[in-house]
C-alpha cells in the first residue's frame, strides 16, 4: 500500500499537467464499421452490385443453412458417441461464408479451428470435416485440387496467423501478383503473441494478407470485455500499421464486400487488412462445453434475433426468390447431402496401423522401423 | 580449395544453395547487412539482395512461423535463430507446426525448411547464450536434429539439411566456430543425414560425442593412444533420429563405451544412447557404459562456466575408469 502522504501523479487533474500543456497529437486513428443488410433484412441503397445477384445470395444462404443443419447433426453424432469434440459455428455462418466466398482459386486459405463454413465454401467435403473432428488425420488431406496449397486446421490458437504471413511472404517474394492469402482467428486469438507478430510483419513487409477476426464474443467462457480494454478488435491493426475495419459479421453482404475489397487490395499490392467481424457464438465452445454455465440467457436470446440467416431470408423473400416451400426443398436436399457425408465418414475404415509412422518423414528413419513393425504385428496377431 | 573455419563453411554452404536453388531464402535477425552476429551470413545480402536474405522483425515465433508458411508453398526457408537460448518463443511453432505438418496433412503439405542456431557454452556469453538444449528438440517426432563438429561436415551436412524434404534443426557449435580450419571444397556434395561418422577406428573403447565436445573427445582419444588404449571415435552428427546401429556395431567390437555431451546429464541424448546400448549390446559390454556430461544445473554464468563444461581431463578419467573396470 502506498503512503497516503504521497498523492499518485495520475490523480492530478489533466488540465494542470505540464505534460498535457505541451503534448501535441502526432497521430490519430479511427475505426469504421460497415453494415449493408440490417437485422430486419433491409438492404442499404448503396450496397455493392453483387447484392442484386439473387443466385449468389441464394447459394450463400444455402451454405449457411447447410452449416446450421450440419452443426445440429454433429451434436447428435457426438451425443451418440460417434463423433469427437467439434467446434460449432452456429450463429457465425455469415463470417465464414462471406469471407471465403471472396477468395479466388489461386488464393491461399489458412483456416483456424472454427473455419468449418469457410472450408466448406472453399471446397472441403463435410465428411472430411467429420473425419478431422472424428479423430482421423485424413480429414486434413483435402481432396479438392483447388485446396492443394491451403493449410490444414490448426488447434494451437493464433499459430496459423504466422503461417498465413509466411504464405503471403512466399507470394510476395515470387512476385505473384493477383494472389492473396486469407486467414481467420477468433476474438480469443487476438490475445496471442503470434497475432501481434503477424500484424507487425504484415505491415512492415506490406504482405498480401487478409486476417478476419470471427469475433463471436467468447474465448471459450471468457467474454470479450474481460479479454481486452480495446473498444474494438479492429483497432489492433493500428499497432501493425495496417488497415483495420469492423463489419457486422451477421450481415453476409457486408462481410463479403469488405473481405473482397481487402483481398483485391492485397492482390494489387496494397498490403494487408484486419477485419473484425462482429457476431455471436450461439453454440457452446465445443460439443463438450456447456455454455449455460457462463452465458446470460437473455443476452443469448437477444443475439439469436440477430443471427445471419433471418435477415438474408427476409431479403430473399422480399425479392420473391425464397419462400417456405423453396426453403423446405432446400432443407431436404441439404439433409440428404449431410446424411450421405455422414455415411461416408462412418463407413471410412481406420487407417492402417503403420499410418502413424508413414507421414513423419519422407523416408522412415531406420530407428523407427522396428517400432513400425511392432505396431503392425500387434494389430494382426 | 579454401582453408576455412566452421562458421565460414556454414556461409559457403548457404551461398552454394542460394546460388543453386531460387527457392532457398534466408531469414532471421540481423542476417542482412550485418551478416549475422557470428557472420554466418556475411556477404550474402550483398550478393543475393533483400529478397533472398531477409532481415525479420525481432520475434522468434515469427521467424519460425513465417518459415512454416513459406515452406508450405514449396519454398526452402533457412531460418536463423540468433542463439539457441532464444528458441523458446518459437517452441510452440516448432512443436505444433514444424514437426507435424506432413503428418497432420497425411503428406499433402511438407515443410522443407531448416532452423539454424548457434548453441553451447564456453564463449563467456551472458545468460541464455550458452545452453545445450538439443534433447528438447530431439524428443519431438517429425524433426531431424543435426549437429556438425568440424568445417567439412558443417558444409556437407548443411547442404543436406537444406535439400532435405523435411524440417531440419541445424545446431552450430559456436565455441568451435573458429577453433579449427580445414580444406573444404565448395563442390556441392551433401553428406548423409542418416548416419554417424566413425572418424577414428579403435579396438578398446568407443567414444561417442557430437558438436563442440568432439574437440575434447578427439584430444582425449589421442592422449589415450599414447598410453596404448585404442579409442574408436564416433561423431554422432544426427542426434535425431539416432543412427544407433553404427554405435551398436562399434560397441560389439570394443566392448566399452563412453558418451560425452555438454548438455545436462539427465534425460539427454547420452541417456538415450546408453539405453539403446543396454537393450541391444549388453552382452558385448565388458564395463558399464560411461557418461561425461554437464551437470543437472542451470548453466553457470561466464566466470564459472568452466566448472560445468566437460573437459579433456574428465573424459580421460572416465575412459580410464571404464578400462580399469573388473
Amino acid at each position: 500500500m502506498s503512503s497516503p502522504k504521497y498523492k499518485p501523479a495520475t490523480d492530478l487533474p489533466a488540465s494542470s499537467s505540464p505534460i498535457e500543456a505541451v503534448a501535441k497529437t502526432v497521430a490519430s486513428f479511427s475505426v469504421k464499421y460497415v453494415q449493408f443488410l440490417d437485422e430486419d433484412g433491409r438492404l442499404a441503397e448503396d450496397a455493392p452490385p453483387f447484392a442484386q445477384d439473387n443466385e449468389l445470395l441464394l447459394s450463400l444462404f444455402r451454405v449457411m443453412k447447410t452449416l446450421q443443419l450440419f452443426d445440429r447433426k454433429v451434436l447428435m453424432l457426438h451425443r451418440s458417441g460417434k463423433m469427437g469434440t467439434y467446434t460449432g459455428t452456429l450463429g457465425q455462418e455469415a463470417v465464414g461464408a462471406g469471407a471465403a466466398s471472396g477468395l479466388h482459386d489461386s488464393d491461399v486459405f489458412v483456416p483456424y479451428y472454427r473455419s468449418t463454413t469457410d472450408l466448406y465454401v472453399r471446397g472441403v467435403k463435410l465428411h472430411e470435416i467429420l473425419l478431422y473432428w472424428g479423430g482421423d488425420e485424413r480429414g486434413s488431406d483435402f481432396q479438392d485440387p483447388r485446396m492443394k496449397n491451403d493449410l490444414p486446421i490448426p488447434i494451437c490458437i493464433g499459430s496459423q496467423l504466422l503461417h498465413a504471413a509466411g504464405v503471403a511472404t512466399a507470394i510476395k517474394l515470387r512476385e505473384q501478383t493477383n494472389r492473396a492469402v486469407l486467414t481467420m482467428v477468433g476474438d480469443g486469438g487476438t490475445s496471442q503473441g503470434d497475432f501481434y507478430e503477424a500484424l507487425n510483419v504484415a505491415g512492415a513487409w506490406q504482405l498480401p494478407l487478409v486476417i478476419v477476426i470471427n469475433n463471436n464474443q467468447w474465448a471459450l467462457s471468457e467474454p470479450n470485455r474481460k479479454q481486452t480494454a480495446c473498444q474494438t478488435l479492429a483497432q489492433k491493426a493500428v499497432a501493425g500499421g495496417i488497415e483495420g475495419v469492423q463489419v457486422d459479421g451477421n450481415d453476409i453482404v457486408a462481410v463479403r464486400a469488405v473481405t473482397e475489397a481487402a483481398l483485391r487490395k492485397a492482390r494489387e499490392g496494397g498490403g494487408a487488412t484486419l477485419i473484425e467481424a462482429i457476431t455471436y457464438r450461439l453454440c457452446s465452445h465445443t460439443t463438450i462445453d456447456n455454455m449455460e454455465r457462463y452465458v446470460d440467457a437473455r443476452e443469448h436470446q437477444q443475439a439469436q434475433k440477430k443471427e445471419p440467416l433471418i435477415r438474408l431470408r427476409k431479403l430473399l423473400q422480399s425479392r420473391n426468390v425464397l419462400n417456405e416451400s423453396i426453403e423446405e426443398r432446400m432443407e431436404y436436399e441439404i439433409k440428404e447431402e449431410i446424411e450421405r457425408e455422414v455415411e461416408i465418414f462412418l463407413n471410412t475404415p481406420l487407417q492402417p496401423p503403420e499410418a502413424m509412422f508413414d507421414y513423419l518423414y519422407a523416408e522412415l528413419p531406420e530407428k523407427l522401423q522396428a517400432q513400425r513393425e511392432e505396431v503392425i504385428k500387434r494389430e494382426f496377431k | 580449395m579454401p582453408t576455412i573455419t566452421l562458421v565460414e563453411s556454414v556461409n559457403m554452404a548457404l551461398d552454394h544453395e542460394l546460388q543453386r536453388d531460387p527457392d532457398v531464402v534466408l531469414l532471421g535477425e540481423d542476417i542482412g547487412k550485418s551478416g549475422g552476429v557470428f557472420r554466418a551470413t556475411d556477404g550474402l545480402y550483398g550478393k543475393y539482395g533483400e529478397r533472398r536474405v531477409l532481415d525479420t522483425p525481432l520475434a522468434e515465433s515469427l521467424i519460425v512461423g513465417l518459415s512454416v508458411g513459406m515452406a508450405s508453398q514449396a519454398m526452402r526457408p533457412v531460418a536463423e535463430i540468433q542463439f539457441m537460448g532464444f528458441i523458446f518463443p518459437a517452441f510452440n511453432q516448432i512443436a505444433t507446426a514444424v514437426a507435424r505438418m506432413r503428418n497432420r496433412t497425411r503428406g499433402r503439405i511438407t515443410l522443407p525448411m531448416v532452423i539454424r542456431m548457434p548453441y553451447g557454452g564456453g564463449i563467456h556469453a551472458p545468460e541464455h547464450h550458452s545452453e545445450s538444449t538439443e534433447a528438447l528438440l530431439a524428443h519431438l517426432p517429425g524433426l531431424k536434429v543435426v549437429i556438425p563438429s568440424d568445417p567439412a561436415r558443417a558444409y556437407g551436412l548443411l547442404l543436406a539439411a537444406i535439400r532435405d524434404p523435411d524440417p531440419v534443426i541445424f545446431l552450430e557449435p559456436k565455441r568451435v566456430y573458429r577453433v579449427m580450419k580445414q580444406d573444404v571444397e565448395d563442390n556441392g556434395e551433401a553428406y548423409p543425414l542418416e548416419c554417424c561418422f566413425v572418424e577414428r577406428e579403435g579396438s578398446d573403447i568407443t567414444l561417442v560425442s557430437w558438436g563442440a565436445m568432439m574437440h575434447e573427445t578427439r584430444q582425449a582419444a589421442a592422449l589415450m593412444e599414447a598410453e596404448g588404449i585404442s579409442c574408436e571415435v564416433i561423431d554422432l552428427v544426427t542426434i535425431a533420429p539416432l543412427d544407433i546401429r553404427t554405435i551398436v556395431e562399434s560397441v560389439e567390437k570394443t566392448g566399452r563405451c563412453v558418451i560425452i555431451q555438454e548438455a545436462p546429464r539427465s534425460g539427454g541424448i547420452a541417456s538415450e544412447i546408453a539405453a539403446e546400448l543396454a537393450e541391444k549390446a549388453i552382452l558385448s559390454l565388458l564395463a558399464p557404459i560411461g557418461r561425461v556430461t554437464g551437470y543437472d544445473t542451470v548453466m553457470p554464468y561466464a566466470r564459472t562456466e568452466h566448472r560445468y563444461m566437460p573437459d579433456v581431463e574428465r573424459i580421460v578419467d572416465e575412459i580410464r575408469k571404464t578400462m580399469e573396470f573388473q
